[in-house]
């Protein structure tokens, strides 16, 4: 698609960003000590340190990666929002308030109360460092993802204006301007949320051809294969249009191929047997690039500016219960009613080369009933649940796990438990922090199945469902929808870098590097940490453009709580542990689960673009055998090293 | 006080770990039941769903109305209700 600026949302998002940094620099002034950059003085309110916990929470993932999962397959999308929020329970009540008695600044403090042993806090710092990184990339492709539309600048470009802006809330302010940023995003993006979900369900559904463009696809239903025409014979029912012999990569393909005898413009079609010889043409869309660099949109050469050539938006509703055209105004349950007995067009792609180079992905329709939308195991890593093979599930058993242990050994999220004073405002900002990320979470599913047809979405790529959502509504409501993602991913960014640069600086360097360091010098040391990880975070950004901003994610769950949930909850509840213990389970975990994931064949097939069969274990998330290894490891190697 | 308090965070987390096991697995090894519709066009699957974000809450305030005389401050001045 192309995207072209507005003024309007240009404006609007600028005075968001503007108004947040203010905000920052204002507080930053005001906290001087390594206590107030840290930990802000233990003096948060806890209705804001509830609020910001969603902030923190809510990331880019939550809100573009969910939503646009849900978008192109459906419920699965909801299952990540599901296992989000279960996370929170066990931050609630297993480890919110024990951690807060035990620690001080950083994460390695509270697992270090009882032993003081260097090797602790060197394997605590790292695994924060190799967590928040892991957790920065989607935050960063997600920021490049909202300015391409919003600005019309190119990914990078994003990139490195997300990564600048919080380098600079980060140093200028810590921790207390990033608890009121979040804070303030957190409301924000809950409000939003509800406004465009209420809009949604005013608006209800429609039944239509095409997306919000106005551009209509076509069926065709002929009587046999003798239809198709051949030669200078055109298609029955097409005229002007001839069909374009099979030949190469495109013969056995469910597609034709059909040329324009004035044009000369190839378009590509799907076919599909109705049964007795009847076959349904439907029109896709296609990209082809050429061997000499050129590319080619639905047969003509892409656009640059608007009104010129290029992928039709899509999502829409083909039909409706009862054979109505539109529903008008629906309620919070009728709207899955309706869509349950509804039929929705989705779209699938299907990458052909042929032997000149010409390389064409076609996006072709794929009509689904309401009633598979609504229901899991649609989306291609969850379609195991469906296989009658055990081995097929575990993948979906795994990446359930990694996300209910995975929230409470977040080092960022862990961070903000020392940003109240006690352990009564802990649990109670706990208790605010999953209220409004659970209203969030049951949002996301309107929001994703609105988005899905609303008309508007980019058959590309499924991250900016949301905000494309919102400008099918109106332009304000797009602007101010991404300036929220946008600030969402500062946020996040933000909280990051600072648990990044608390494990460097009181962990690595005061702690195991032995060197004292005055109040002072410790923010300064926190600081180029700072500048140094967000420079990382930018390339890391750039470099991973084509991953998909949700899929990251789910991993660095995974390798947050198989380095360090186990180390956490066995220190909290077991007498037996030991030093040692601690140390190997922390270097296991975070070892194992990342090792796991570098030779999935996920990460085969994404990363190395390598076949995804290469991949060396069995299935592709690690949690269910890696956060088990680190409880394993804990306990022997204590039963070892004890007294 | 404190064990007090642990023992109802273990209870409460366990009576969700049943309820999250329980949905996972129905997902993993029984899927055609979340297809199933008690409520007129409204899948198990949603419902279930839906249910498991609003227990997490009302566990959580349980919780929270539980414990509501532990965890103060109990070192330095004591500053009551901070909003």
């Amino acid at each position: 698609m192309i995207y072209e600026p507005s003024f309007v949302a240009v404006a609007i998002f600028a005075a968001f960003v503007a108004i947040t940094l203010g905000i920052s620099f204002y507080l930053g002034s005001r906290a001087k000590s390594a206590e107030g950059y840290f930990a802000a003085h233990g003096q948060i309110p806890w209705f804001v340190n509830g609020v910001a916990f969603a902030g923190d929470y809510l990331s880019a993932a939550s809100f573009l990666g969910i939503c646009g999962m849900i978008a192109s397959y459906g419920y699965d999308g909801f299952l990540y929002s599901i296992g989000f929020l279960a996370g929170w329970v066990v931050a609630l009540f297993v480890i919110a308030e024990p951690m807060k008695r035990l620690g001080k600044f950083t994460f390695a403090d509270a697992l270090d109360a009882r032993f003081q042993s260097r090797g602790i806090k060197l394997a605590a710092g790292i695994s924060t460092l190799a967590v928040s990184v892991f957790y920065l990339i989607p935050q960063m492709v997600g920021a490049g993802v909202l300015v391409t539309p919003l600005l019309g600048f190119p990914h990078w470009v994003g990139v490195v204006l997300v990564g600048v802006t919080v380098i600079v809330i980060v140093v200028t302010a810590g921790m207390v301007s990033t608890t009121w940023v979040q804070f303030l995003k957190g409301s924000l993006l809950v409000v939003f949320s509800l406004v465009l979900t209420v809009m949604i369900l005013s608006r209800g559904f429609e039944v239509r051809k095409g997306g919000i463009d106005g551009y209509e696809f076509q069926r065709l239903v002929l009587p046999d294969r003798a239809a198709l025409g051949g030669g200078d014979e055109p298609v029955v029912g097409l005229p002007g249009q001839t069909i374009v012999p099979p030949t190469g990569a495109w013969k056995d393909t469910e597609f034709v191929r059909l040329k324009d005898a004035d044009t000369g413009v190839v378009t590509v079609w799907s076919q599909r047997e109705l049964g007795s010889g009847v076959i349904e043409l439907v029109e896709a869309q296609s990209v082809d690039e050429l061997a000499d660099g050129s590319v080619l949109v639905n047969g003509e050469p892409k656009g640059t500016e608007k009104g010129e050539p290029e992928l039709h938006p899509v999502g829409f509703v083909s039909s409706l219960p009862d054979g109505k055209e539109k529903t008008g105004p629906l309620g919070l349950l009728s709207f899955f009613s309706t869509l349950q007995n509804s039929e929705v067009v989705l779209w699938e792609n299907k990458t052909i080369t042929e032997e000149d180079g010409t390389k064409t992905t076609v996006y072709f329709q794929k009509p689904t009933p309401g009633s598979r939308v609504l229901r899991p195991g649609e989306h291609p890593r969850f379609r195991g649940i469906r296989s009658d093979q055990f081995r097929d599930k575990l993948n979906f058993l795994s990446l359930m796990l990694a996300l209910f242990c995975g929230t409470a050994s977040l080092p960022h999220i862990l961070i903000r438990y020392y940003t109240v004073k006690d352990g009564a405002s802990a649990r109670k900002s706990t208790i605010v922090g999953i209220g409004t990320i659970g209203f969030f979470y049951v949002l996301t599913l309107y929001m994703g199945l609105g988005a899905m047809t609303s008309g508007s979405m980019d058959i590309t790529q499924n991250n900016m469902a949301a905000p494309l959502l919102a400008r099918s509504m109106n332009e304000w409501l797009f602007a101010a929808i991404s300036a929220i993602a946008f600030t969402t991913v500062l946020g996040t960014v933000s909280g990051l870098i600072l648990a990044s640069a608390g494990a460097v600086t009181h962990d690595l360097v005061t702690n195991v590097l032995g060197i004292s360091l005055t109040d002072h010098e410790k923010v300064r040391v926190a600081k180029i940490s700072s500048v140094v990880v967000g420079t990382i975070a930018i390339v890391l950004g750039i470099l991973f453009e084509e991953m998909n901003v949700g899929y990251l994610v789910g991993w660095a769950f995974s390798v947050a709580a198989s380095a360090n949930l186990p180390a956490l909850v066995m220190i909290l509840f077991w007498k037996g542990t030991t030093r040692q213990g601690v140390v190997a389970a922390i270097t296991v975990g975070m070892t194992s689960s990342l090792a796991w994931i570098l030779l999935s064949g996920d990460t085969f097939a994404k990363v190395y673009g390598l076949p995804a069969e290469m991949g060396i274990v069995p299935f592709s998330q690690p949690g269910l055998v890696t956060i088990p290894l680190g409880f394993v490891t804990l306990i022997v190697v204590s039963l070892l090293t004890r007294d | 006080m404190r064990a007090r308090q642990n023992k109802i965070g273990m209870t409460l987390f366990g009576v969700y770990l049943l309820l999250y096991v329980g949905f996972v697995f129905l997902n993993a090894f029984a899927a055609e039941t979340m297809e199933a519709t008690p409520l007129p066009g409204v899948n198990l699957a949603i419902l279930y769903g839906f249910g498991l974000i609003v227990m997490a809450f009302v566990l959580a305030l349980v919780y929270g109305f539980l414990c509501r005389d532990t965890g103060e401050a109990e070192v330095g001045e004591e500053t009551k209700d901070d909003l």
